[in-house]
C-alpha cells in the first residue's frame, strides 16, 4: 500500500530554493566581471579547444560591458550565498541530517555502482535510500566547493589584508583560476543534477518542494519496497552485504 | 529524530479507505507547497526587479551602494596598516600594458610641471596651497618595491616601482593635519589628521580618492620610476600614485593636485558604478 513519508525537512528545502537563484545570480554577475578579462581556455600551446567564452555567447546573453554592475551585485549577493550556505551546514550538523549526507567508507564503491547503473552498464539497482553513495559524494563536494568559492573569492577580493589567504591559495592569479573553475563545476553539477531529477521523477521532485514522498510499503512486512528508506548509508550497505 | 519514527506505521490490515484519505491529504499538501513556492519565487523576482529599479547612487541602485558601503566599513574595521601586500623578486617584474588615457590630454609639458598640494584646513577657511618640483619630491627618501598591480578588469602584472612613500612626504611636510603638525608615525596619525586624500590630473579629467589609512600605508607611493626606468608619459610621468592596496583605477597618472579633506573626494570610476574603495 502507499504511505506518505517525510523526506526533506522544511529548513533544507528553504536552503535549497534560496541557494538556487542566488547561486545562479552569482554566476551571472560573475560572468559580467569575468568578461572584462576573459583569458581562460581549454587547450595547450597555441591550440585552443574551447575559449571561455566565445564572443557570440556574450552577445547572445548581453554579458559585455557590465563590469561595475557585475561587481556590485556580486558583492551584495555574496552575503546571501555565504549566510545561506553557513546556515545549511549548521542545520545539517545540529539536526543530524549530516548522517544522510556525509559519505562513508561504503559511499565510493556505491557511487561507482550507481554511476554504472545510471549509464546502463549495470543491471542491479543501487540500494534505495534517502541519498545513495553518489549523492552523498556529490552533495558533500558541492558544499566544499561553496567553501572554496568563498575562500578564493575573499582571496581575490582583499588580497592585501587577507594576503595570507591569497598566498595559501597559490597567489592572486591562481586563486582567480580556482574561483572560475569552481563556477564551471557548479554548472556541471547543475546539468547532472537536473538530468537525475528528471530521471528520478515527480515523487522525488515533489519531496524537495512539499517535503514528503509517497512510498509503496508491503502491508505484511511494513518494509519499504520503493522510495527512500530510513536507514543511514552504513546500515543499509551492511544489509546489502549480508 | 530518525526517519523511522516519522514513518506512518503500517496498519494491521490493508485499509483502502485510510490509504485513499492519506493520499488525498498528501495531494492537498503538495498543491499548497507548490503554490507557496511559486508565490515566493514570484516575490523574489519582484524584489529583484524592485532593487534594480531603485534610484541610482553613483551608477548603481541605491540599496546596492549601501551594501557596498557596509562592506567597506567592515573591511576598514579589519584593516591594518601593518599588513603588507606580497612583494616579489625583482626578476619577476614584467612590462605592464597602458590601459587608461583619461585625464592625459595632449600639450602637457613635464618640464614645467609642479605638484600642487592643498593643505588640510578646517571647514569654512580657505586652504593653503603649496607647490613642489619633481626635484623636491625626489629629494625625499626613495622607496622601491616589486608588487602585483591588479586591474579591476581582472588582469594583474608584477611591476618594480620606485618613488616616495606618501607617508614620508607627510612626515616631512605638515600638510595633512589641522594643527599643522607632521605625521611622524603613519601607524598612529594625529587625531586631527584629514580623513581623506583626493588627487586630480592637471586638467581635472581624472580624479581619485583614498582614505587616510590607505594613503599612509607603507606601500603607497608617489611613484616616478617603473621597472628601473623613469615613468613614460603614457604611464603617468612625472608622478603617479601606486598602491598595491588598491585596484589600478586608483593609481592615478600625472598627479596635478593633492588635497587633504574631511569630505570623501570624488572618484572618476566610483561615479560610474564602481566601489569607491576599490581594494585592500
Amino acid at each position: 500500500m502507499k504511505v506518505v513519508v517525510e523526506k526533506h525537512p522544511l529548513a533544507i528545502r528553504w536552503f535549497h530554493w534560496v541557494n538556487f537563484p542566488v547561486l545562479a545570480l552569482m554566476i551571472w554577475s560573475g560572468m559580467w566581471i569575468y568578461w572584462a578579462n576573459d583569458v581562460y581556455r581549454l587547450g595547450w600551446g597555441n591550440t585552443t579547444l574551447f575559449k571561455f567564452f566565445p564572443t557570440s555567447f556574450y552577445r547572445a546573453f548581453h554579458i559585455d560591458h557590465k563590469l561595475a554592475q557585475g561587481m556590485s551585485w556580486h558583492f551584495v549577493l555574496m552575503w546571501v550565498f555565504f549566510l545561506n550556505g553557513l546556515l545549511y551546514v549548521l542545520y545539517t550538523v545540529f539536526s543530524g541530517e549530516w548522517r544522510y549526507l556525509l559519505p562513508n567508507r561504503h559511499s565510493f564503491r556505491e557511487a561507482i555502482q550507481v554511476t554504472l547503473h545510471d549509464l546502463g552498464l549495470r543491471k542491479e539497482h543501487p540500494p534505495i535510500r534517502k541519498f545513495n553513495g553518489a549523492q552523498q559524494i556529490a552533495y558533500t563536494s558541492v558544499v566544499l566547493m561553496g567553501l572554496g568559492s568563498v575562500l578564493t573569492g575573499l582571496a581575490i577580493y582583499k588580497p592585501t589584508q587577507l594576503g595570507w589567504l591569497t598566498t595559501l591559495l597559490g597567489g592572486y592569479e591562481f586563486a582567480r583560476i580556482i574561483h572560475f573553475a569552481l563556477t564551471i563545476g557548479y554548472v556541471l553539477f547543475f546539468l547532472v543534477h537536473i538530468a537525475q531529477v528528471v530521471r528520478a521523477g515527480w515523487n522525488n521532485f515533489q519531496a524537495m518542494v512539499a517535503g514528503f514522498e509517497i512510498q509503496e510499503v508491503s502491508p505484511a512486512m511494513g518494509e519499504v519496497t520503493s522510495g527512500p528508506t530510513a536507514l543511514p548509508a552504513a546500515d543499509s550497505s551492511q544489509k546489502i552485504n549480508r | 529524530m530518525t526517519e523511522q519514527s516519522r514513518l506512518t506505521p503500517p496498519p494491521a490490515s490493508y485499509d483502502e479507505a485510510a490509504e485513499a484519505a492519506a493520499l488525498q491529504a498528501a495531494a492537498k499538501r503538495s498543491r499548497r507547497s507548490f503554490l507557496i513556492t511559486g508565490a515566493l519565487g514570484l516575490a523574489g523576482l519582484a524584489g529583484w526587479r524592485w532593487l534594480d529599479s531603485r534610484p541610482t547612487v553613483e551608477g548603481i541602485p541605491g540599496p546596492l551602494r549601501k551594501v557596498l558601503d557596509f562592506n567597506a566599513d567592515l573591511t576598514n574595521a579589519y584593516y591594518k596598516n601593518t599588513r603588507l601586500a606580497p612583494e616579489f623578486a625583482r626578476s619577476r617584474a614584467r612590462k605592464i600594458r597602458v590601459n587608461g588615457k583619461v585625464g592625459l590630454s595632449n600639450g602637457f609639458d613635464p618640464q614645467t610641471w609642479k605638484l600642487t598640494v592643498q593643505a588640510y584646513a578646517p571647514v569654512g577657511t580657505s586652504p593653503q596651497v603649496h607647490t613642489f618640483t619633481i626635484e623636491q619630491i625626489k629629494a625625499l627618501p626613495r622607496t622601491e618595491m616589486t608588487t602585483e598591480f591588479k586591474c579591476i578588469e581582472g588582469w594583474s602584472t608584477i611591476v618594480h616601482w620606485a618613488g616616495v612613500r606618501l607617508s614620508d612626504f607627510l612626515a616631512k611636510y605638515p600638510l595633512a593635519t589641522r594643527s599643522g603638525q607632521r605625521i611622524a608615525d603613519p601607524h598612529n596619525p594625529p587625531a586631527d589628521a584629514a580623513a581623506y586624500v583626493g588627487m586630480t590630473t592637471p586638467n581635472d579629467g581624472y580624479y581619485v580618492g583614498l582614505e587616510m589609512q590607505s594613503a599612509l600605508h607603507p606601500q603607497t607611493l608617489l611613484c616616478y620610476e617603473m621597472n628601473g626606468q623613469p615613468l613614460s608619459l603614457a604611464h603617468g610621468a612625472p608622478l603617479r600614485l601606486v598602491s598595491p592596496l588598491k585596484y589600478g583605477v586608483k593609481h592615478i597618472k600625472r598627479i596635478g593636485t593633492i588635497a587633504f579633506t574631511d569630505v570623501r573626494p570624488k572618484d572618476y570610476w566610483a561615479e560610474l558604478g564602481y566601489d569607491w574603495h576599490a581594494g585592500h
